[in-house]
């Protein structure tokens, strides 16, 4: 494998909320055409780490991050990077599916709109139909794509969220435990989904499952109150992991 | 276990109390309950009493607005036989001016003349003052009849109308007795009564001048209040940082929507006339009081609907790019839109039925004629009903009624579109 | 040129700014694969709005500032000279010669109107003209100047959401300025009746009659205690009696006894007594409610029963206000917990017992709080009292008997042909003040006691 510059790199953050620290002084790389999961117990601060990632946390008034955030290089927290653009190149998929309550198609066309990517209605549906197929929805939707976006199944939900992120052309797609609100076979379908889109975008997705990460992951990162513990290569943090706290979570000590 | 589970008294020569369960049957027991469940249905049915005598009221009160109103849409005619023998042709009549070329050639004295004739001496004053009007619309949808014969219903004077409907003085009475036994009595509906303005003569009354005034009253205070609220309520439920100031202009917010009425109307009487001398009684100060008074109102049911929009949507928005003006227009304002039109209905509806700050700023004039614009002198609704209940004249009486019940019928419609917008489009998150 | 063509002229040059906006952002952005954060259309109305702006701005300016410009240059005028010094019959002349100027009267009291009406056109004339070109040229350099900016380096959309976030910021001050506008001027004119007439007077004073107010002792006849204590008989203690006993009553049944569906159809039945026009009650306290009362007194064997009594303009105040307490106490009793209503029943209490001995406490502050807030609706009511009751003030305790209001004071002594200035108008600020401070009180009172009522409970 080439070793690619990484896609983001993210040194020393520390984020707070007020006074109190959520992470603490995390380094990681994430590099293009991979898939590296965050694990850890619940309140570890995975999830704001991963926030970081998009600057969501800006919407939180008390959030303060420190450190510094590239994204090919570029630092994003610097005051003249532009925020909007930031998150149509970093895009995110939540716990819980929200579609907008709109058709299917205006879900996925909403991005291309207000980001201007697109001249004419045939191009946008072009990227529609694009977004639709590689999220693997195009198939269940593409005769109904006037109906509610909230009117489909769970599953199908989630894939329209990914279809929505995907239609802006990201180049990173941050999930945060997209499949936990959905039953075991949504949630496979979900993770083929990762597999094939592995090749285009970087991916991050944090999950509670630990045998998710295995399954679909490069690289993991185990996180724990807020420090990063280990990284490295799935295989080795889950067979052989050096950290010890890393070894009693993966046998289910706690967490 | 042999330890007894009671806990010994701490009195050492009392002996410990057997526990035995309540004998519920016993003559003094059963009485207990017996007056128990007496009590309880007393309790219920006064429960019940107060619910249907507080609808009786709101029952009472409409039909008896009803009652006396109904007549008001109908009007009192008598058939008058009349010859007009006019110096005029039917060319002039038909032409342009031919309203004032009548009344040039005498068609009022001609039509008293025909009541003397038809009725004797105070014929004239068994006619509405407005009668003539009647006969001059006829006879400029067939200007031939200037030289024939013809019959034609004319409305009936006040005090006749009034008798007719049950009301009267015993004179009256009996010219209504004399003119049923001659068949000339006959009862027709009032269009006039939507069509016409203010006027002296309960049968010449109508209420266009103020349903006019009240709808330019309203274009102005929705025109004003509905951005204003909107705007404010977005501000405050995303924008606003949490800080003193924001805390005051929430707190100032809700306690004008609790401010009584008549303040506003001293507000408006001090500021619009007093500093910036705005005309007096035109329904742009008006408007502008009343949307002093309905803002609060909307920036509460804003809010309200606002925080309803579930923050999952906000988030989705945000993630994909938009920025939070675009969140906010794009997504939260359009789901929001309905809680938010229902309110400004309801604000708009007290709006309407509103008087007191009205009379502050001055539409308690008589105004002849319907307003033409904005800052003309005019009237609302409420204000006109207000003016007539001091009207001694019977007649009166019942046209008040009639525009309770215009008024009323408006309200209706205005709450019954706030509760079906609401049923239809509420959603559930 | 009218004001209405300038502006109509105006917003034509800023549809053209917008159109030329758009079709220059849309142009560089052609061939391009790089990301914008601002579109077209963004570019559009930044160079519509700087278009549009700055002239409105300056006209509404100008209009302020403009009659008093052409004023002076009328008093240049050789004619003027002939002017009474400052005071009314100056303004009363100029006014005049302003509106001949406008074409808006046509007869003039004053010969010197006549000869300043020329002067006065020619002058307004000039500044229309002089306004004119200033606002076209603001609006072609806005445009102009803007235009030429339209470039990928500009942030067109940060802009424009700036304007439209400093327009919701103001719609949201308006809110505040409404309120001080209200305490200003209930203040200041109120400060003015107070420098005629001693507080003291007025606040403690027993007698009330301001038809024949004293020059030299106003306050002898200004005394606002009866007006106090008939607003005090009639909202706080008649409505109160029959709006407390049918709110709280009804508001039990409805949450404890009825149906589902029931509920459903007569709590909105309920509020359509608060939706009933003001008006309407008093025409019917008048017309249907005193004259029954006044029977009924006399049956009893009152022989001088009012026929504008304070029990009629009570009862129907009471009916009216109803719905506020239940609907208060409908919300307080919902929000106890069903595990108190459960813990009692499952004792072998009854319904009743249940409702008056645990429920009915402990949503107690949630009712009072609805009480205080009927009171203070029932205090600020003007119309019932007006239409129902009489303008004599008196301090009787004899429901059958007339008292006076507050309101209905206010509301008399603004009728009539008195001046702005008299003790008798500046009387009506002054309560105006008093009622307003009331409700105030009452309502932070109510607001503070529901709300400690729900931090208990959740």
């Amino acid at each position: 494998m080439t070793t690619t510059s990484p896609k983001i790199t993210a040194r020393n953050v520390s984020v707070y909320y007020g006074d109190k620290r959520a992470i603490d002084d995390v380094s990681i790389d994430v590099t293009q055409d991979e898939v590296v999961a965050f694990i850890g117990p619940s309140g570890c601060g995975k999830s704001t780490f991963l926030r970081t990632l998009n600057r969501m946390n800006d919407t939180v008034a008390s959030a303060r991050v420190e450190g510094r955030i590239e994204l090919d290089g570029e630092d994003i927290y610097a005051p003249d990077m532009d925020v909007v653009q930031l998150r149509a190149r970093v895009g995110m998929v939540f716990q819980k599916p929200n579609p907008f309550p709109k058709s299917i198609y205006e879900n996925v066309a909403y991005g291309p709109r207000i980001h201007g990517l697109t001249q004419s209605k045939t191009e946008l549906d072009a990227i529609v139909e694009g977004s639709l197929r590689r999220a693997g929805l195009w198939d269940e939707v593409k005769d109904r794509l006037t109906d509610s976006g909230t009117a489909l199944s769970g599953g199908q939900q989630q894939r329209l969220c990914i279809a929505r992120a995907i239609a802006v052309e990201p180049e990173v797609i941050l999930m945060d435990e997209p499949c936990s609100a959905l039953d075991p076979i949504a949630t496979a379908k979900i993770e083929e989904l990762i597999h094939e889109l592995k090749g285009r975008y970087a991916i991050v997705i944090v999950t509670h499952n630990m045998q998710q990460a295995a399954r679909v992951s490069q690289r993991t990162a185990f996180f724990h109150l807020g420090h990063l513990v280990e990284f490295g290569a799935t295989s080795d943090i889950f067979t052989n992991p050096r950290a010890e706290r890393t070894k009693d979570y993966i046998t289910g000590r706690y967490g | 276990m042999s330890r007894s589970l009671v806990p010994e008294v701490p009195t050492g020569t009392a002996a410990p109390i057997a526990h035995r369960p309540t004998d519920w049957t016993t003559q003094a027991s059963r009485r207990r309950t017996r007056r128990r469940y007496a009590a309880e249905r007393r309790f219920r049915l006064t429960g019940l009493a107060a619910v249907w005598l507080s609808v009786g009221f709101l029952a009472f009160l409409l039909v008896s607005m009803m009652w006396q109103g109904l007549s008001g849409f109908t009007e009192t005619r008598i058939t008058l036989p009349i010859t007009l023998n006019l110096d005029i042709t039917p060319e002039r009549v038909a032409g342009r001016g031919g309203n004032l070329a009548l009344a040039g050639a005498g068609l009022e004295g001609a039509v008293d003349a025909a009541a003397s004739q038809a009725y004797g001496a105070g014929g004239a004053d068994l006619l509405s003052d407005g009668a003539w009007l009647r006969v001059r619309d006829a006879v400029k949808a067939d200007p031939d009849l200037i030289h024939r014969r013809f019959t034609i219903d004319v409305p009936a004077a006040a005090d006749i109308d009034v008798a007719a409907k049950g009301e009267g003085t015993p004179a009256a009475e009996a010219q209504v007795a004399r003119l049923t036994a001659a068949k000339a009595l006959s009862r027709g509906i009032n269009r006039g009564f939507l069509a016409q303005a203010d006027s002296t003569d309960s049968t010449q009354v109508g209420i266009w001048g103020a349903l006019k005034g009240s709808l330019l009253t309203m274009a102005v205070t929705l025109l004003l209040a509905f951005p204003i609220g909107v705007f404010a309520a977005l501000y405050l439920e995303e924008y606003a940082p949490r800080n003193r100031w924001t805390d005051l202009i929430e707190v100032s917010i809700n306690n004008l929507a609790a401010v009584p009425s008549i303040i506003f109307g001293l507000l408006g009487l001090a500021v619009f006339l007093g500093t910036f001398h705005m005309p007096r009684s035109a329904p742009i100060v008006g408007g502008l009081t009343l949307a002093l008074m309905t803002m609060p109102v909307i920036v509460i049911a804003g809010r309200n609907a606002i925080k309803g929009v579930p923050p999952s949507i906000r988030d989705a928005a945000l993630a994909i790019g938009a920025s939070p003006v675009q969140v906010v227009f794009h997504h939260v304002l359009p789901l929001a839109l309905p809680g938010i039109l229902t309110g400004t209905i309801i604000g708009m509806a007290r709006a309407l039925g509103e008087t007191a700050p009205l009379l502050m700023i001055g539409m308690r004039a008589f105004i002849a004629a319907p307003p033409g614009g904005v800052s003309d002198p005019a009237t609302v609704l409420p204000v006109q009903i207000f003016l007539w209940s001091d009207e001694v004249n019977r007649g009166f009486v019942e046209k008040t009624s009639t525009a309770i019940i215009v008024l009323l019928v408006f309200l209706l419609a205005m709450n019954g579109l706030a509760i079906y917008l609401r049923n239809r489009f509420e959603t559930r998150w | 040129m009218s004001g209405l063509s300038l502006v109509i002229l105006i917003l034509g040059l800023a549809l053209i700014g917008w159109l030329a906006g758009r079709m220059r952002a849309a142009a560089f952005r052609r061939g391009s694969r790089r990301r914008y954060s601002s579109q077209p259309v963004h570019h559009g109305w930044f160079v519509a709005l700087w278009t549009l702006v700055p002239p409105l701005l300056f006209l509404v300016l100008w209009a302020t500032v403009s009659p008093a410009l052409v004023t002076d240059a009328v008093l240049t005028n050789p004619a003027a000279v002939h002017l009474p010094p400052l005071g009314f019959e100056r303004a009363s002349i100029l006014s005049e010669a302003r509106s001949l100027a406008q074409g808006q009267s046509y007869g003039a009291f004053h010969q010197l109107s006549q000869t300043l009406a020329p002067a006065y056109a020619a002058a307004q004339a000039r500044y229309d003209w002089i306004a004119t070109a200033i606002a076209l040229l603001l609006a072609f350099a806005g445009g102009a100047f803007t235009f030429t900016r339209v470039g990928p380096g500009l942030a067109a959309r940060t802009q424009i959401e700036r304007v439209v976030m400093l327009l919701l910021l103001l719609a949201s001050l308006i809110a505040i300025l409404t309120t001080m506008g209200i305490v200003v001027s209930l203040v200041w004119e109120a400060g003015r009746f107070f420098a005629r007439v001693p507080v003291a007077d007025f606040l403690f004073g027993m007698h009330w009659s301001p038809q024949v107010i004293s020059m030299r002792d106003p306050g002898a006849s200004l005394g606002a205690v009866p007006l106090f204590w008939g607003t005090f008989f009639i909202g706080a203690v008649i409505a109160m009696i029959v709006a407390i006993p049918f709110g709280l009553m009804s508001a039990i049944y409805l949450t404890q006894y009825a149906d589902p569906t029931t509920r459903k159809w007569i709590k909105p039945t309920l509020e359509m007594l608060a939706g009933v026009p003001t008006v309407v009650y008093g025409y019917f306290a008048a017309l249907t409610v005193a004259p029954a009362v006044r029977q009924f007194a006399v049956s009893i064997g009152m022989a001088n029963a009012s026929s504008e009594s304070a029990l009629a303009a009570g009862l129907v105040m009471g009916i009216m206000i109803i719905p506020f307490v239940s609907s208060m106490a409908d919300d307080s009793l919902s929000a106890v917990p069903a595990a108190m209503r459960d813990g009692s029943l499952a004792m072998g209490a009854t319904s009743s017992e249940t409702i008056r001995k645990v429920l009915v406490p402990a949503a107690l502050p949630g009712v009072v709080g609805g009480v205080l807030l009927a009171v203070s609706r029932a205090i600020g009511e003007t119309m019932i009292v007006v239409m129902a009751a009489s303008g004599v003030a008196t301090l009787t305790a004899n429901p059958f008997a007339s008292a006076t209001t507050v309101t209905k004071q206010i509301v008399d002594l603004l009728t009539g042909e008195a001046e702005f200035d008299s003790p008798k108008t500046l009387a009506a600020f002054a309560l105006g003040l008093t009622l307003f401070v009331i409700t105030l009180l009452l309502n932070i009172v109510a607001l503070t006691v529901v709300k400690k009522y729900r931090e208990a409970y959740e």
